[in-house]
């Protein structure tokens, strides 16, 4: 949830809109933010599985320390969300395990 | 290799105040930071400081960081953002990483570190579902992304990070169901609790996590009482309704450059653990190397700016851009504005932890 | 130094009894006309906006600035700058008589919505809990407060002591 207005940072600033596919899926999002905080304003939590137990994971410190909120984007596995910002088109994708290089994937 | 006279490595608080000290002194100043922007934790520091006139009391966080950043502007200070500091070598080269491509080393006279604190983590069955985070990343997203990460609740932890995120969190439009402390006492300033308090959130000391529950992400979590000996007692558990859990169980500082730099280690519990020793004038035992901020001991932002002054006051000293008389005026009155904040019967504790520091030998 | 305030560090708040024992707080007498400054401050932090804030220099910290603030009633006209000032948001104003039996409070604000002047709002104590209805008579929100709004309202004179804000209305 987008935090419209607020009493000491005041109303949020127009930004751009931009879309990147998240999972296969075209998602709206605004320029300039995380990939983290754009996903969990839309409702995803959860932005990987880990390596042995596939549980869920999604962020912990925000701030690019603990490694917890990693996803593939772009085809590059593991890349830190909480600081990473959204570009258009960009793809994401929730991260099994370690992770795969996508080009190593279409080879 | 690259030269420059002085390099600040960290632009939150700390590192900008010592950038600003040093520069104004006639030094020039590379400061650089892993992060898009400057102002470290300042920027989700919403609320109002305390302090007296000469610490910018009364003034929002956010509001001193545009300062910060604005009177660096017009100094001789080159700021390098998105580059990460990966080891200082020879106690004067500073080997940065700029971008995926490339990494430079600066050869640097004097250098100073002010690469701040993490948070603490704690852990308890399901404390790794989503949902489950630290009160300083929940405070990053709501005050600098603008997210609440959730609608309902649970703060762990009553230090001033707990309470004050908690009334963030209340003021970005969420609901705070519980602040749970396992001490026998709230440990945030008295003001801060209260204002949380009337606003309907209660307080539980003597009381810890058990376990958040959830699926894919946190839907519950159970809170128990603690016995004298700190353990659970059973029969007292208590289901909340949360689908957030926040971390607030006090800061570590970022000390591993300066301890592979050689400086020396101190333990100060009340000051967050191991810290590199340093003296009144935040120096290091590496002559060259200078530290401030939370990175010598956690403290607060206010305090993280006085000492930074110290340190870019002391490294332009050092490299004789100003004369001993003006150094020990600028000084002195550094160090009295960092004692009065050091003072009363929260700073008294830091203040004896920071002589211990000083005169440890 | 002073004792140790136990409610204050058990509940986030302070009891009654803790105010009555410190020297920061004066509830203003009953009789009096005008409005007063009120301060819940009693730890002894080390801060004095409150002090350099008041254009009448009814505040007094110190030259050490962990003393408590202490307001002189004589001086204090009730003009509120200390109250959006106070980085705690631990001052208020206060009034026994404002019309028959109402009290009138002016407290700091941060959270939106705002209320409306003229609205029928919830009285809450310093626990949180809701004590009575009052009516908002004016939302002040002026550049030099900064972001922090002051809410002027009355309500039933019986609680004077007990009420110190209003209920959050996104609740
Ligand atoms: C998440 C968080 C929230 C906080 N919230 C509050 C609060 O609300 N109120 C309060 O009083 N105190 C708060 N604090 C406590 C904190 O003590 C101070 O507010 C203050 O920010 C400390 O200033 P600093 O300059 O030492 O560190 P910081 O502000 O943390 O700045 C350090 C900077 O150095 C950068 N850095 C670190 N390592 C490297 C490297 N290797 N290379 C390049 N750059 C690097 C960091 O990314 C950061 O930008 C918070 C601390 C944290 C961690
Ligand atoms: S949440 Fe910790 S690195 Fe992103």
């Amino acid at each position: 949830m987008r935090i419209d207005d607020h009493p000491v940072l005041g109303p949020l600033e127009e930004r751009k809109q931009i879309t990147i596919i998240v999972d296969g899926e075209p998602l709206k999002v605004f320029e300039g933010e995380m990939i983290a905080a754009a996903l969990i304003a839309n409702g995803k939590q959860y932005l990987r599985k880990t390596v042995k137990s596939h549980s869920p994971r999604g962020i912990y410190c925000g701030i690019g320390r603990c490694t917890d909120c990693v996803m593939t984007v772009d085809g590059v596995p593991n890349v830190r969300t909480c600081i990473t910002e959204v570009q258009d088109g960009m793809v994401i994708e929730t991260q099994l395990g370690y992770g795969t290089w996508k080009q190593e994937k279409h080879q | 290799m690259i030269e420059r006279e002085i390099v600040v490595i960290g632009a939150g608080p700390a590192g900008l105040s010592a950038a600003l000290e040093a520069a104004r002194s006639g030094a020039s100043v590379l400061i650089i930071d892993e992060n898009h922007r400057p102002g470290g934790q300042l920027f989700k520091q919403i609320h109002k400081f305390f302090g007296s006139h000469e610490h910018r009391a009364g003034v929002r966080g956010i509001d001193i960081g545009t300062q910060l950043i604005e009177d660096a502007s017009h100094l001789d200070i080159e700021v390098w953002l998105d580059s990460e500091v990966c080891g200082i070598f020879h106690e004067r080269e500073v080997w940065v990483v700029r971008s995926r491509e490339l990494s430079v080393t600066v050869k640097a006279k004097s250098i100073i570190i002010a690469t701040g604190a993490v948070e603490n983590a704690v852990n308890f069955t399901g404390w790794t579902l989503p949902g489950v985070m630290g009160a300083g990343a929940a405070q990053t997203m709501i005050n600098i992304h603008r997210v609440l990460p959730g609608k309902k609740v649970l703060m762990i932890g009553s230090g001033n990070v707990g309470v004050i995120v908690s009334y963030q969190l209340l003021q970005a439009g969420a609901d705070v169901k519980a602040v749970v402390e396992a001490a026998g006492r709230l440990g945030g300033y008295g003001v801060h609790t209260a204002k949380v308090r009337r606003a309907g959130v209660p307080f539980y000391t003597r009381t810890t996590v058990l376990e958040a529950r959830g699926n894919d992400h946190v839907s519950e979590a159970v809170i128990v009482s603690l016995d004298d000996a700190w353990k659970p007692i059973p029969g007292t558990e208590k289901v909340l309704d949360v689908d957030t859990i926040c971390i607030a169980a006090g800061l570590t500082p970022l000390v591993e450059l300066a301890f592979a730099a050689g400086c020396r280690k101190v333990y100060s519990p009340v000051l967050g653990g191991m810290v590199p020793w340093h003296d009144a004038s935040m120096r290091t035992n590496v002559p060259s190397l200078y530290i401030a901020g939370d990175v010598s001991g956690v403290e607060e932002a206010s305090t993280a700016m006085e000492e930074g002054r110290l340190a870019g006051l002391s490294a332009a000293y050092s490299l004789r851009y100003i004369e001993k008389d003006e150094y020990d005026s600028r000084f002195n009155d550094a160090l009295r504005r960092i004692d009065s904040l050091r003072s009363g019967m929260f700073g008294e504790k830091r203040r004896i932890a920071k002589h211990a520091i000083i005169n440890h030998i | 130094m002073k004792e140790i305030q136990q409610e204050l560090k058990v509940c986030g708040a302070p009891s009654l009894d803790e105010l009555h024992a410190s020297p920061c707080y004066q509830l203003p007498p009953q009789d009096r006309r005008a409005l007063a400054a009120v301060i819940e401050c009693v730890e002894g932090i080390p801060c004095n906006p409150c002090e350099t804030s008041c254009p009448q220099n009814a505040i007094t910290v110190g030259e050490e600035i962990t003393a408590l603030p202490v307001v002189n009633l004589e001086a204090c006209t009730g003009c509120g700058i200390c109250v959006a000032a106070c980085p705690g948001l631990a001052i208020y104003l206060k009034k026994y008589l404002f019309k028959d039996d109402r009290a009138y409070i002016a407290f700091p604000f941060e959270y939106l919505p705002l209320p409306k002047e003229g609205e029928t709002v919830t009285m809450v104590n310093r626990l949180g809990e809701s004590v009575c209805e009052g009516t908002v008579l004016r939302v002040v929100k002026i550049k030099k407060m900064d972001r922090t709004a002051v809410i002027h309202c009355s309500y039933p004179n019986r609680f004077y002591e007990e009420v110190v804000s209003i209920r959050r209305l996104s609740l």
